[in-house]
């Protein structure tokens, strides 16, 4: 859920994204993803399609990893704050897995009068491996 | 061996609606409950016209646009063997629900890299929307990757 508005004052570089991290994804959540997004590769529905493959079963979205490292930024950042937004996909999902999003301000500066940051992002399951990297440049209101 | 003479190669315009249903229903499938994606007034009051858009809710206009597809048949892919191995979006004006995006997609480099996992190919598409006002919105880059 958003908190309070963060201003460019608030943040400084090697400083941190509060930590995000999700619930638990379901097999009914990828099927709901599925319908949202209208990606029906059966791959992240279809239980067999996804042991044919060799995942023993199905996986997540890269694009739902992609969405709760974005949950991580909107909750601290809001939802106007975005220029960039870019994530490489690591790691495939499987249900049950816990998704913990991680950032750091590696760089605050001033552009064309806007006020902005560059964060690292970093997106780990529940034993620690990388699913997500990515970097993201957010412009932010200041208090003067 | 990735086909270097697909750079370049542009697909015909596609456009999408902006719907708040359709909002609400992705913002319910990652498990977002931030009141702006579902709350009219909650989005106005926080300055919005509309209510909110997740950050990467634009991959339902792709999808919508049947990219999938186009990349699957023109570029003759093996949905089996593909990847989507990374996404980015540029953020040019904000999207509201109401708006009409229209799409054009082209593919802006085609590539082979080896790694430990032997050599894979590398299709990068670059789609850049335009809302019913000719303003750029988004651009939108997504990379596959197919395993061979």
């Amino acid at each position: 859920m958003a908190g309070k508005q963060v201003f460019f004052e608030n943040v400084n570089e090697g400083g941190s994204m509060p930590e995000f991290v999700s619930e638990p994804l379901t097999e009914t959540q990828f099927v709901m993803y599925a319908g949202a997004s209208g990606d029906f590769n059966p791959l992240h529905t279809v239980h067999s399609f996804g042991e044919m493959v060799g995942y023993g079963g199905v996986i997540g979205h890269g694009m739902l990893s992609m969405a709760v490292v974005g949950r991580g930024i909107t909750d601290w950042l809001g939802n106007k704050a975005l220029k960039k937004f870019g994530v490489s996909f690591r790691a495939v999902t499987k249900p049950k897995d816990v998704i913990t999003v991680k950032g750091v301000v590696s760089k605050k500066y001033t552009e064309g009068g806007n006020n902005c940051i560059d964060i690292d992002l970093v997106a780990e399951n529940q034993r620690g491996e990388t699913v997500v990297t990515g970097n993201a440049t957010a412009a932010l209101p200041s208090k003067s | 061996m990735v086909d270097k003479s697909i750079i370049g190669r542009e697909y015909p315009a596609f456009t999408f609606e902006v719907e708040k249903g359709k909002i609400r229903e992705f913002a319910r499938a990652i498990g977002d409950k931030n009141p702006l994606y579902y709350d009219e007034k909650a989005a106005k009051e926080a300055g919005f016209e509309g209510i909110a858009i997740p950050p990467s809710f634009p991959t339902v206009f792709a999808m919508a646009g049947g990219l999938m597809e186009v990349m699957l048949g023109d570029l003759k892919l093996d949905l089996a063997k593909i990847l989507h191995g990374g996404q980015q979006y540029e953020y040019f004006k904000p999207i509201k629900p109401g708006d009409t995006v229209t799409g054009k997609v082209r593919i802006a480099n085609a590539f082979e890299k080896s790694g430990k996992g032997g050599t894979m190919d590398f299709i990068v598409m670059e789609t850049t929307y335009t809302n019913q006002n000719g303003e750029k919105v988004l651009v939108d880059t997504s990379t596959m990757i197919q395993r061979r």
